[in-house]
């Protein structure tokens, strides 16, 4: 059985989706949800590759892409300034002890 | 073939992204994940989203993780899971199921493309999208400069006194 490239990355789309969802839900450093968060675009950027190959809109998907790489890289840029200020203001990256700080 | 090697790579390099103790060691592993999809893209014919995928994802993204890495520590993890991770294996298995149930049937055969003309979509078709992608490049900036003026260490009140006495 020859599996077919679409079928392929399709594949690979949704392995990434689950490492990613995986790496949100089980990841407590504030940095490494970052990484869990980078995982997930880069899954949601290849599955619009995909689909807009699948249905000759290359350009399309492309921009779009585009699009979502930028405002991934916004967040990026924020996220890490943040967990730097949370790092520098409360010593610790830890989410769960943030929550608790919180109260 | 090579796409199985190329997915297989990806996956290989999230998953120890996602699984490293170090923070460092992740952001490599991520560099890599980002340079696989490069070259995945490339094949794909998506050529300019691989160049910017290398240079945005493999360069820019690296150094700033490094960077705040430099600042907020490089200690390892060794925290607990957030939630249970049955639980989470749980959920991930869930929403992955659903996602696949939903979006596979749409996945056609491969039918090659000619060239790349993504700048007469986003200039042309899509100039709002990109005028606000602009407004928000601005804004991600301007925000990342308060963020990191801000922290700045101010010297302690008392010092502060002691320093115009003498």
């Amino acid at each position: 059985m020859s599996l077919s490239p679409v079928t392929v990355i399709w594949v690979g789309v949704f392995c990434l989706f689950g490492i990613g969802l995986y790496g949100l839900l089980a990841v407590r450093n504030l940095i490494k949800v970052i990484v869990a968060l980078q995982i997930l675009v880069k899954m949601a950027m290849l599955a619009l590759v995909a689909a807009s190959y699948s249905v000759d809109k290359l350009a399309l998907g492309q921009s779009l892409a585009v699009m979502v790489m930028v405002a991934d890289t916004i967040v990026a840029v924020i996220g890490l300034a943040l967990a730097v200020q949370v790092q520098q203001r409360l010593g610790t990256l830890d989410i769960v002890e943030l929550s608790r700080l919180r109260k | 073939m090579l796409y199985v090697v190329l997915i297989l790579g990806l996956v290989i390099c999230a998953i120890f992204a996602v699984r490293a103790k170090q923070m460092l060691t992740a952001v490599l592993w991520l560099i890599g994940t980002s340079a696989v999809l490069s070259v995945l893209f490339y094949i794909m014919g998506a050529c300019r989203l691989a160049v910017i995928e290398l240079s945005v994802g493999a360069g820019l993204i690296a150094v700033l993780f490094v960077f705040a890495i430099s600042i907020a520590s490089d200690e390892p993890v060794t925290l607990s899971s957030l939630v249970p991770r049955p639980l989470a294996w749980v959920f991930v298995v869930l929403a992955v199921g659903f996602t696949a149930w939903r979006v596979l049937p749409t996945g056609g055969s491969m039918v090659p493309v000619n060239g790349c003309v993504e700048s007469t979509v986003l200039w042309h078709e899509r100039s709002l999208d990109t005028l606000i992608q602009v407004f928000l490049i601005f804004a991600g900036v301007i925000g990342m400069l308060g963020l990191l003026s801000g922290s700045r260490k101010r010297p302690p009140v008392g010092l502060e006194a002691e320093g115009d006495e003498l």
